[in-house]
């Protein structure tokens, strides 16, 4: 507190911007080296970090087993998930994502036709378009693709988009994630660092980061709700939550985790959860995808 | 959970009316401790979600259980001080600082205070 007094005296004549970004930038760094996470530490440096916190607490995990949330941790939780499983309220979803993907568009090109490999590879994504200058993820490739062939683009909310992301997530169950932070271009960097410094920011009244919730308590019970690891939260989307009786994207999930904790829920797809999915799918790199799946 | 709360609440005014003075006064002040219902609903302090307390139904595991305060802090102002701002003792807490985001309001805080006082 001292420090920050005296810091914001110095600055008292300079701008209020340079003023409220240095503050920032202090309290990230004390932020940072309480939660074990080095602030000028290389994407590399900080991957190892976050998986050494997470070996700690659960050193009977193998990095394949983050791929399922809580139901990695939560022993009794589990047991009603691999039951929903059996007959998963996703596979219609699967389906209907499979006929959407191959309908042509009205100039009779299809969706395979914008990428190279003829099938998206979900777990390349999100991936830094240099051309674009930002992060691009699934839902926004699928977008991208339909304005270059004339479509309108799909809004985020609706069954369609949901639905052709559980179609390519199931085609590309099993494939590690591959997140990549191009050398050459410094605006990747930025936005990974972007990405993590709202993770590990404190937002809303409640003042709650991410990491307080899903680094600090991870397997700790907030209610009776068992707190999961952020390691492989990117890799079950899309998910049938059945507390939204429908499937829905992690980007809805994020929000939802926002105004748990008070605080103003952003868009879908806005640059900031794209940023944050970036940071979070490239710690994850390594554990295979596991979506569409079910959640509580 | 609203079914639950209500139907222990039944429960306890049941009990109330068919026991014998003394216990119905004690039962009847801990259904209205204003305090303990501060504490204890989801929309105010929500406590439970992190502490165990007496009587609060699937408490969390975040923080420590609250029971004989007195011992941990030297006054009701300190305790208060804890609730108002965690943030100010350890800024890593996972604990929201209620007065000083105006969670909860300062009569509020006063009241939660006065019910945690008096915890075993
Ligand atoms: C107050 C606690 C809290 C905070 C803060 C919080 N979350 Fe969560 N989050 C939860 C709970 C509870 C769940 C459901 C159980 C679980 O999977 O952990 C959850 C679930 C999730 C899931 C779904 C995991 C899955 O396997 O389906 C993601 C992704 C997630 N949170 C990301 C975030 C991000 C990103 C932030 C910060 C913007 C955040 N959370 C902040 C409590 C929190
Ligand atoms: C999301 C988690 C969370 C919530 C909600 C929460 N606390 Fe805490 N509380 C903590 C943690 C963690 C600690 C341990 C000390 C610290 O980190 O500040 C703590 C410590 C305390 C202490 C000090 C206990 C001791 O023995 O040192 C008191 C008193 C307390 N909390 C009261 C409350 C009250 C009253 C409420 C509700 C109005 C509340 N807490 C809500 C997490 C929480």
């Amino acid at each position: 507190m001292i420090v920050f007094q005296v810091l914001s005296n110095r600055l008292k004549h300079s701008r209020l911007i340079i003023k409220i970004a240095l503050f920032d930038k202090l309290l990230l760094i004390i932020i940072s080296y309480l939660m074990a996470l080095p602030l000028y530490a290389t994407p590399e440096q900080d991957q190892i970090a976050f998986r050494k916190h997470y070996q700690q607490r659960f050193p009977e995990l193998k990095l394949m087993d983050y791929a399922n949330g809580v139901y990695a941790i939560d022993d009794i939780a589990r047991q009603s998930w691999l039951a929903i499983e059996e007959f998963p309220p996703y596979e219609a979803a699967i389906e209907q994502g499979k006929s959407l993907f191959n309908k042509p568009f009205a100039n009779g090109k299809h969706y395979a036709d914008c990428f190279p490999e003829s099938l998206i590879k979900a777990n390349k994504y999100p991936k830094w378009s240099k051309a674009q200058g930002e992060v691009v993820t699934l839902v926004k490739t699928i977008n991208d693709c339909r304005s270059s062939q004339h479509e309108s683009t799909l809004s985020y909310e609706k069954s369609d988009m949901v639905s052709l992301l559980a179609y390519l997530a199931f085609t590309s169950r099993g494939k590690p994630i591959d997140i990549v932070i191009p050398k050459n271009d410094p605006r990747a960097l930025a936005a990974y660092e972007q990405g993590k410094a709202f993770y590990y920011q404190r937002h809303g009244q409640l003042n709650f980061s991410c990491a307080t919730c899903h680094v600090q308590n991870a397997g700790k019970k907030l209610r009776s709700e068992i707190l999961s690891a952020s390691l492989g939260h990117t890799n079950n989307w899309p998910t049938y939550r059945l507390k939204w009786g429908e499937m829905g994207s992690l980007h809805r999930r994020f929000a939802e985790c926002l105004t748990q904790i008070k605080a103003e829920p952003l868009p879908e797809q806005s640059i900031e959860f794209r940023n944050l999915e970036y940071f979070l799918s490239y710690m994850g790199n390594g554990i295979p995808i596991s979506g569409p799946s079910t959640r509580k | 959970m609203k079914i639950i709360i209500s139907f222990t609440f039944l429960l306890l005014l049941s009990c109330a009316t068919s026991t014998q003075t003394q216990t119905q006064i004690q039962t009847t002040k801990s259904i209205f401790n204003p305090g303990k219902q501060i504490a204890f609903s989801r929309e105010k302090g929500n406590c439970l979600a992190c502490h165990e307390i007496e009587n609060g139904e699937f408490p969390g595991n975040i923080g420590p259980t609250l029971k004989n305060l007195p011992t941990r802090f030297k006054n009701k102002q300190q305790l208060r001080e804890q609730i108002w701002d965690a943030t100010q003792f350890n800024p890593e807490t996972s604990m929201p600082p209620f007065g000083k985001h105006k969670i909860i309001s300062e009569d509020e805080i006063d009241q939660v205070v006065d019910y945690l006082w008096g915890l075993k």
